[in-house]
């Protein structure tokens, strides 16, 4: 099988891979570009574990081709925080303790990111709905939503 | 057997020149049916076409008589379009249901249309709403309503070599609304138990003049229900008109018992289903 060469910007940076036509971007990611931070879980789209951002959208990676990424430009959990500088949304994980095994947490980072660029000022019903494709077994994502509603409030006193 | 070639066309001309020479190719949307059935093994085609770089199918263009939908613009994209939001409410309903987030992001139309499951939920509002597929093919394109496009679950009336473009949904007529409900055992992230979408049509005076009705999952395919139509067309869309409406829904479904639910249930659930919906639909046109 002949493999496709793939140009995208992964986290802002030009990223260049090799894949099989029915490679998913979840493979390429982790497999060709090292970026492990995004977790396989189900593989079929319902748990959100794969989340990355592909041109302003949030999807599960698990149901994208690799080569459907020709040109797009992705965002992952990688690519979130600013250097060393944890983002407000990771920071709020940790201070609300959202996490517990971790598996799903970039998922839930990445998905959230998506939220509060879009919706910078949600309501619990809106976080609760955004997130119901990203699956969470340790928590009972009281903590979670807690943690978006808390990282909103203080990224709208920064921008204000 | 892994799928050997992707493809990513630029134009129809160029995606019908593949898929005719590649029969065992799939059509590549959202891929939120097609590479969940080819990760579990139950669908393994020769070819990935993916069509979202042509311009006709990833598009939403408003004129005066209507709106036509690109079979593979992404729901989100769909319920986010004022056009589509201010005449087909009942559609957004039923787009904003599929999947989560991260699947409505990707998940389209003409996805939903060519799976042709008996639960997709955008389809009952397609067929209430009078929406036509746009179908090319080597010989050029042609139109089919909706209702007529699905015949069984998993098939369809695409021929070998027919690439389905777009959605065309007529403007709606004054004081015309929709709506759309289905039941799951959960608030989110299901596959529905039972669905219904209606369409009425109400005079100044407030009787129905014209009404449509659709059910999901109770049948191989949707199913248009002339006589729920039937008992609300003359009425105020009082509780009688309703009943009756929801009583033909019940009588015309052909539900099977399956993990969701059995077949008494969900024929119950389809008339009060048609019932809520039909009173939602004649809340809205009222308004208009």
């Amino acid at each position: 099988m002949s493999k496709l060469h793939i140009e995208t910007l992964v986290n802002g940076e030009p990223a260049e891979f090799l894949c099989a036509p029915d490679e998913t971007l979840l493979s390429a990611l982790r497999s060709g570009l090292g970026l492990t931070g995004t977790k396989e879980g189900c593989g079929t789209g319902d748990c959100g574990a794969c989340s990355v951002i592909v041109n302003d959208r949030l999807v599960a990676s698990c149901l994208v081709l690799a080569a459907e990424a020709q040109g797009a430009s992705v965002t992952t959990v990688e690519g979130i925080a600013q250097g060393e500088t944890l983002h407000p949304l990771q920071q709020a994980f940790l201070d609300e303790a959202a996490l517990q095994c971790g598996i799903c947490t970039p998922g839930f980072i990445v998905a959230s990111k998506a939220l509060l660029d879009t919706h910078p000022d949600p309501s619990e019903e809106q976080v609760r709905y955004w997130l119901a494709g990203n699956l969470c077994r340790c928590t009972g994502y009281d903590k979670i939503v807690r943690a978006v509603l808390s990282a909103a409030a203080k990224m709208r006193s920064a921008q204000a | 057997m892994h799928t050997q070639r992707f493809v990513a066309p630029f134009t129809v001309a160029e995606a019908l020149r593949f898929i005719e020479a590649e029969p065992g190719a799939a059509i590549l949307a959202g891929g939120t049916d097609l590479l969940v059935q080819y990760q579990t093994g139950s669908r393994r085609p020769s070819a990935f076409v993916d069509v979202k770089r042509i311009p006709e199918l990833m598009g939403i263009v408003a004129d005066d008589d209507g709106v036509t939908i690109g079979a593979a613009v992404p729901a989100a994209d769909i319920a986010g379009h004022p056009a589509v939001r201010r005449w087909w409410p009942g559609l957004v309903e039923a787009v904003q249901l599929i999947g989560s987030t991260q699947i409505q992001s990707r998940g389209s139309l003409g996805g939903n249309l060519c799976n042709a499951s008996p639960a997709a939920d955008s389809t009952c509002s397609l067929i209430v709403n009078n929406a036509v597929a746009m179908i090319a093919g080597a010989t050029g394109e042609r139109r089919l309503l909706v209702e007529q496009f699905t015949t069984a679950p998993g098939k369809t009336m695409l021929q070998p070599g027919e690439l389905l473009v777009a959605v065309r949904l007529p403007k709606p007529a004054a004081h015309t609304a929709d709506g759309y409900q289905r039941l799951i055992p959960r608030s989110e992230m299901d596959i529905a138990v039972a669905s219904a979408a209606v369409s009425v049509t109400l005079d100044a005076a407030g009787v129905c003049t014209s009404a449509r009705v659709a059910i999901g999952a109770v049948a191989p395919t949707v199913l248009i229900v002339q006589a729920a139509a039937n008992a609300l067309v003359g009425s105020m869309l009082g509780p009688d008109a309703l009943s009756a409406a929801a009583a033909a829904a019940s009588a015309a479904a052909r539900p099977i018992d399956d993990k969701r639910g059995t077949a008494a249930y969900r024929r119950t659930v389809v008339g009060v289903l048609t019932k809520r919906v039909a009173a939602i639909a004649a809340a809205r046109a009222k308004e208009r």
